[in-house]
């Protein structure tokens, strides 16, 4: 009655032998995991093209916006003379116009001139009065210096001095041309794009004032919601009883997590503008408004961290005789430190990029001067391209472009140096 | 060896005395009523089967209970006549004076000095740096692991072999001048060279320390003990000279378990 192996084997329902066609059913499992691997790559694919395309788009539109064009006028000795610089009383307003009249061939007739001041930008006239108040002594007969030109012609330089393109009459453009031929147009890079506030007058707009209120709104955001997170954190996972109430405070903050932001930011006119009277549009409040939002992220971030340092740590220090305290902060959280800051880097990108709470506590007013503390008034990125996007100049349409590059620029860099303080941190045990 | 430890035996110091002691998990007894006198500078073994309370016991003597919540622990426990679940008791100076290494080694993720330097750093037992780096040489020496380190003190602790971490572990302890050493089945995670090595250090060891061992090796407790405690589904069956208790045990359930019949 005894059976070999093999016989056995077939009685069971297998055909021995190592090969796929030993199990029946494993060609169906096996193209099954491929399907699933395709379904990954593909994912991951779509995703980089989406990304792909999101930046080409942005870039390519973007970035005319850190670049103007400028115009060379040369001025003659003797204009300055005329109009007053060497008597110490120096007329731009008539200076300008001269100079922008003398270089150009036949400008007769009031639209002629219109046309030609056209040319020339809104800070034309401020910079030709810097340069020869401090130069009219030095100069020699003859001087050639670089304005801004306008925001039409700005625009049709940037658009390949496609016919259509801006504003320009075919004078001007036929002017312009000319200007062309003899080198006296040229695009250099707009620092002041980067330095200057808003302003109504395309040349003369820039991300300056919203850069710095984002950047003073996330100081006080990181500052507010990383300290008190962290500790609160610690305290919640390390120190407090595990009783009904820290329960009920645990369900709570996580479902604080999925408020919608705009909540937040009627919290903030609400309590902080109208109990606390921090000023309005201020990066103070508006930083208070983005930490309540981030909060919860970063406790959680922060809580999961710490639970996932071995308890073998805190045994180890409490052993040697250490405080609660001690153990916590000697041991643990230096462990946890890496967690955390990866919790800090979501929170802080999503709160990089918040527009409505901002909105809520006036940050969507239209402010022209670089706010220089916690306290002035400012904007931020999100809300300044916000306010470009509906403009109806054309000019703006790039600037918005450029805007959300500084913006995208700004989230990378607050990611690397978050990726780099983590790696500083990280140990491995 | 027989003849020293008699002559301990005839004049017992006793470092630790556990009267009635009682301790249960939420409810849950797992200690019933243990008695037991640790004599000092000589190593106690407690051993019995899985889940019998050696360690519950042993956690009980530097109050590493108190973490768990749930925990109650009746009865007296007195370390040189202190009782040390008395009011005012500093848990901290208690842990200092009864040091611990644990059955996984469990260095910190810091460098073998700072490791050692630890606890005397957080007592301010050194007066300044070359103190400190004095007390740090003299642990690891007296854990047998200066020779092997001596030159990389700067390197993680986590880098060292099993072996080695668990004699850090116990330079660690010792760096704070314990008088007790309770050592929680040290060498389960070795290989048995590294065990033996454990093994002869601990009888380095007894001379300066007492030492109370957890072991579920019979064996083990054979070779490195002075005095034994068998433990049994919470209770306190048997204590008295190793030898003794291996080798004519007066009660039924220590000799079923030194036989192999249980456990």
């Amino acid at each position: 009655m005894t059976k070999s192996a093999s016989q056995n084997d077939k009685a069971n329902g297998q055909s021995g032998g190592l090969s796929q066609s030993a199990l029946p059913g494993l060609k169906a499992r096996y193209s099954a995991e491929k399907r699933f691997q395709n379904i990954g790559i593909a994912a991951i694919v779509a995703s980089l093209a989406f990304l792909a395309f999101l930046l080409v788009s942005i870039g390519y539109k973007g970035h005319g916006a850190f670049f103007s064009a400028q115009v060379q006028i040369s001025v003659e000795k003797t204009w300055l003379e005329d109009t007053g610089y060497f008597k110490g009383e120096g007329d731009s307003f008539s200076l300008i116009r001269k100079a922008v009249v003398e270089n150009l061939p036949e400008v007769n007739g009031r639209s002629a001139r219109r046309d030609a001041y056209g040319l020339v930008g809104v800070d034309a006239e401020s910079q030709l009065n810097t340069w020869a108040t401090e130069n009219h002594a030095l100069m020699g007969e003859r001087a050639a210096i670089w304005l801004q030109a306008s925001d039409d012609v700005d625009s049709w330089i940037k658009a390949g001095q496609e016919p259509g393109s801006a504003k320009l009459s075919d004078r001007q453009i036929a002017w312009l041309q000319t200007l062309d031929v003899n080198g006296q147009i040229k695009t250099s890079f707009n620092f002041g794009f980067l330095t200057n506030g808003d302003s109504r007058d395309p040349e003369r707009a820039g991300v300056g004032g919203a850069l710095m209120g984002s950047i003073f709104t996330l100081i006080v955001c990181l500052l507010l919601s990383f300290g008190i997170g962290v500790m609160a954190a610690i305290y919640l996972e390390e120190f407090a009883p595990q009783n009904r109430w820290t329960s009920f405070l645990e369900v709570n903050i996580n479902n604080l997590a999925s408020v919608p932001s705009i909540i937040y930011g009627l919290l903030g006119l609400a309590v902080l503008l109208g109990v606390f009277g921090m000023p309005r549009s201020s990066a103070l409040a508006g930083g208070t408004v983005l930490a309540l939002m981030t909060l919860p992220t970063i406790i959680i971030a922060a809580r999961v961290s710490l639970k996932s340092v071995p308890p073998s740590i805190r045994e180890a220090a409490f052993g040697l005789g250490a405080s609660r305290v001690e153990s916590v902060f000697h041991h643990v959280v230096p462990l946890a430190l890496p967690g955390m800051l990866t919790g800090t880097i979501l929170g802080m990108a999503r709160a990089l990029g918040e527009t409505a709470p901002l909105l809520m506590i006036g940050m969507v007013a239209f402010i022209a001067d670089v706010p220089s503390s916690f306290l002035d008034p400012a904007s931020a990125l999100p809300v300044q391209v916000y306010l470009w996007a509906d403009s109806p100049e054309r000019a703006f349409a790039e600037k918005t472009a450029g805007a959300i590059i500084v913006l995208l620029v700004f989230l990378v860099l607050m990611n690397l140096a978050a990726i780099l303080l983590r790696r500083k941190f990280e140990r491995r045990w | 060896m027989q003849d020293q430890s008699t002559n301990k035996i005839a004049q017992p110091n006793i470092k630790l005395s556990a009267k009635d002691v009682h301790v249960a998990y939420s409810g849950r007894p797992a200690l019933h009523g243990v008695d037991l006198l640790v004599r000092s500078n000589l190593v106690t073994a407690l051993i019995g089967p899985s889940g019998c309370g050696k360690t519950t016991f042993l956690r009980c003597l530097n109050r590493m209970n108190d973490l768990i919540s749930g925990c109650e622990v009746k009865g007296e426990i007195l370390l040189d006549g202190d009782d040390i679940y008395g009011k005012g008791v500093s848990v901290e100076v208690l842990r200092r004076r009864v040091g611990m290494v644990f059955q996984k080694p469990n260095p910190f993720p810091k460098s073998i000095f700072d490791n050692v330097a630890y606890g005397p750093r957080i007592h301010g037992l050194a007066e300044n740096d070359e103190h400190l780096e004095e007390i740090v040489r003299k642990s690891l020496r007296r854990a047998g692991l200066l020779d092997e380190v001596a030159d990389r003190l700067q390197e993680p602790g986590t880098g060292l072999s099993g072996g080695q971490q668990q004699r850090l572990c116990i330079a660690r302890a010792i760096a704070i001048s314990p008088e007790l050493i309770l050592m929680d089945e040290p060498c389960s995670a070795l290989d048995p060279i590294a065990t033996a090595r454990i093994e002869e250090l601990i009888d380095e060891l007894k001379e300066r320390y007492t030492i109370v061992i957890v072991t579920h090796s019979m064996q083990q407790a054979a070779r490195v003990s002075d005095r034994t405690a068998f433990f049994h589904l919470g209770d306190l069956v048997e204590e008295g000279e190793t030898e003794t208790i291996f080798t004519s045990p007066s009660d039924e359930r220590t000799e079923s378990y030194i036989t192999g019949r249980i456990g």
